[in-house]
């Protein structure tokens, strides 16, 4: 028993210098990258849960306009990725269908759709990371919570968007199943929001834009921007994404997340 | 199980299910000011209204039957009301079908009227309702709470309104689920004049039951369903009217023989499994049905498998294959037993992933016993924001006299729709 115990102690001391010795083998930027995406990622900690309405505008390169209108629910999971429950208004022909999502920082999420004209349930494969949503310009996993540990970093400086100080911090996809190679992020040095995002497909050209404006804080500590806007490059298509009704801390739980709640969501 | 316990435990639950929703509506009637509940109370109303052309290709078999062309128009609207921030709720889903030719398909239904309460880790579900059970896709074989809607369309997917008390409990184990089902829904068939019918009509009125309470006996079913890790799984065990009719002929002598339905009881336990991996879905269902004419087993098993973004698009392109098996093997036609009894189906779904939605489905069933198959394409999408355009065929075919597939091999079609959703 004790040479057992003894064993597993001095497993645990190596597998801690293994990870430390892995911390130390960044190089100066990617620790810096890193420490930069923690510290973001920690300010918004504390949330609890959150609802908002999401109205998204789609552009195509006539100027033709199509409107999706969402429901958002989240819920924060300490040591884990958050749950969501995404309810869709609009366009009518898709008013009851809501999607259920568990996300994992590394492991692949669960999700489950509910399609309203058959009353049905269906558990779907999460590997669609990289398809449009809802035919925007916004692939899934543009809209799945920011998570420290599904990226590697590299931080490339500073520079200046929408008039204040960014730090710019390349991200790599730690999913292969990911659409990019790279995504450049300018945060601002004073709160570290997220104003502007570059995409990079699995070419590594340029692919999409996506910008950040008219941020608001909530409960003296979260700031949300209203408005987010996607171009992309290579298409000349666009969506813009306008959020409203933003509320924290409504004391949703884990049972507003499971399969009867999906059914019934609205 | 005897048949004593059995009646003793629907009793039981009835009680408790009883129980429940009367100290349910006592919670519920807890006095609020008139005020309160106004400023609480939200309306919402959707739906849809759309006009179908079906085309037939060719002459129908019976002279009785229209010849090619069939137009219809439905109407869903659905109306919704929520208070105590959507604890408490009442949807109600009228639907209509107004139908050129077949005075059968000319129908109406209560899809839903229900009122639905919420609680932290229960809901109370009473009235008018859909309840859909499965995973595969070709043919729903443990969906067995609502009677099907069979006069709509050909995949048996339209459902007639049940109604139920449900209670449904969420537990670290599992969701449970108790249904109470009184009043059964004979299902509708093609008329005198409709296609997609075998040579005799089914006669709607008359309608004989084994159980003395004919369509008035009280229905059970209990259902468990769980999702661990990457595997959905759900049992059940229903015990009632069978949602099947046995269909025998009237008498041969008369001028117009038609189809008697009969109603057995029966006790059917049911499992679906979903094991999500990756790109890949693998699905199965299985029942065991026994009723006092019929003793079998069935299963639809098979697998889903998504390419995302083909050819460097945005289209997710789908390949599904099945398998139905029913232990009763081969019947005549006329006989009671299942249509799938070795059947393959495999079938393709290219979605687009566009900003009109457009989706484009091909399906190919084929009877490994014999030679007979079905064949479907499905394509959809939309125009502007509220309109809906489908555009469906079905060929079906068979050389064996046996087969239904055969009576129906005159009535390939070709289906256009129009939904307009508000």
């Amino acid at each position: 028993m004790l040479t057992k115990k003894i064993l597993i102690s001095a497993i645990s001391a190596l597998s801690l210098t293994l990870a430390s010795n892995a911390v130390f083998a960044l190089s100066a930027e990617e620790q810096k990258g890193l420490d930069i995406s923690i510290e973001a990622k920690k300010r918004d900690l504390g949330w609890q849960d959150s609802t908002a309405d999401m109205l998204m505008l789609l552009r195509n390169q006539q100027g033709q306009e199509s409107i999706r209108e969402i429901k958002m629910k989240s819920l924060e999971v300490e040591n884990d990725g958050d749950k969501s429950l995404t309810i869709f208004n609009k366009p009518r022909d898709v008013k009851g269908t809501a999607f259920l999502s568990f996300s994992h920082p590394v492991d692949a999420d669960d999700q489950w759709l509910f399609l309203p004209a058959l009353k049905r349930v269906k558990r779907i494969s999460s590997r669609n990371k990289s398809g449009p949503f809802m035919g925007s310009e916004f692939a899934f996993e543009d809209l799945s919570s920011f998570e420290v540990e599904k990226y590697s970093y590299k931080y490339l400086g500073v520079e200046e968007v929408n008039g204040l100080t960014n730090f710019k911090v390349e991200q790599y996809p730690v999913d292969e199943n990911s659409g990019y190679t790279r995504r450049i992020v300018w945060l601002d040095t004073l709160e570290y929001r997220v104003h502007k995002i570059d995409f990079y497909d699995r070419k590594d050209s340029l692919l999409k834009t996506l910008t950040f404006s008219d941020y608001k804080q909530y409960l003296a500590k979260h700031w949300r921007a209203d408005k987010q806007e996607m171009i992309n490059h290579q298409n000349g298509k666009s969506t813009e994404l306008k959020w409203s009704n933003y509320n924290f801390k409504t004391g949703l739980t884990d049972s507003d997340f499971n399969r009867n709640s999906l059914k019934r969501a609205r | 199980m005897s048949f004593s316990i059995k009646k003793s435990l629907t009793k039981t639950v009835k009680l408790s299910v009883t129980a429940l929703a009367v100290s349910a509506s006592l919670l519920l009637s807890v006095p609020l000011s008139a005020n309160e509940v106004a400023s609480d109370l939200e309306f919402e109303a959707s739906g849809n209204i759309a006009v179908e052309q079906r085309y037939f290709f060719k002459e129908a078999l019976d002279p009785q039957q229209l010849s090619h062309s069939q137009t219809s128009l439905s109407v869903e609207p659905e109306l919704y009301w929520q208070w105590n921030g959507g604890d408490d709720s009442v949807i109600f889903t009228p639907f209509y079908r107004l139908d050129s030719q077949d005075s059968q398909r000319t129908h109406g239904d209560i899809r839903e009227l229900a009122y639905v309460h919420a609680s932290d880790d229960w809901e109370l579900r009473v009235g008018i309702r859909k309840e859909f059970w499965g995973v595969t896709e070709f043919q729903h074989l443990v969906d067995v709470i609502n009677q099907t809607d069979g006069v709509e369309d050909f995949d048996g997917e339209d459902k007639l309104g049940q109604q139920m008390i449900n209670l449904s409990v969420v537990n670290d184990w599992g969701i449970v689920d108790v249904f109470l089902l009184p009043g059964f829904r004979e299902r509708t068939y093609a008329g005198e004049d409709g296609r997609l019918r075998g040579p005799f009509v089914v006669d709607e009125d008359n309608v004989s039951y084994e159980s003395s309470a004919g369509q008035q006996h009280l229905d059970l079913a209990l259902r468990w369903a769980h999702s661990v890790g990457d595997f959905d799984l759900g049992a059940y065990w229903f015990h009632g009217t069978n949602r099947e009719a046995y269909l025998s002929p009237s008498s041969l002598n008369t001028s117009q023989p038609s189809l008697q339905q009969y109603y057995s009881q029966m006790d059917q336990l049911g499992v679906d499994v979903q094991a999500t991996l990756g790109d890949w879905l693998w699905k199965f269902e299985g029942i065991h049905r026994r009723t006092t004419l019929d003793d079998f087993w069935a299963t639809q098993a098979g697998f889903e498998y998504s390419f995302i973004g083909v050819f460097e698009s945005n289209v997710d392109l789908g390949l599904l294959m099945e398998h139905s098996w029913d232990s009763r093997g081969e019947v005549a036609l006329g006989a009671q037993g299942s249509l799938m009894q070795n059947d393959l189906f495999v079938g393709a779904r290219l979605a687009f992933n566009d900003m009109q939605s457009s989706e484009f489905l091909m399906g190919f069933g084929s009877d490994l016993d014999h030679n007979a198959f079905s064949f479907l394409i499905e394509a959809n999408r939309r125009f502007g924001d509220n309109l809906i355009a489908s555009f469906d065929v079905r060929l079906l075919q068979s050389n064996d006299k046996n087969d239904l597939l055969y009576t129906l091999s005159n009535d390939d079609h070709a289906q256009f729709s129009l939904a307009w959703y508000f």
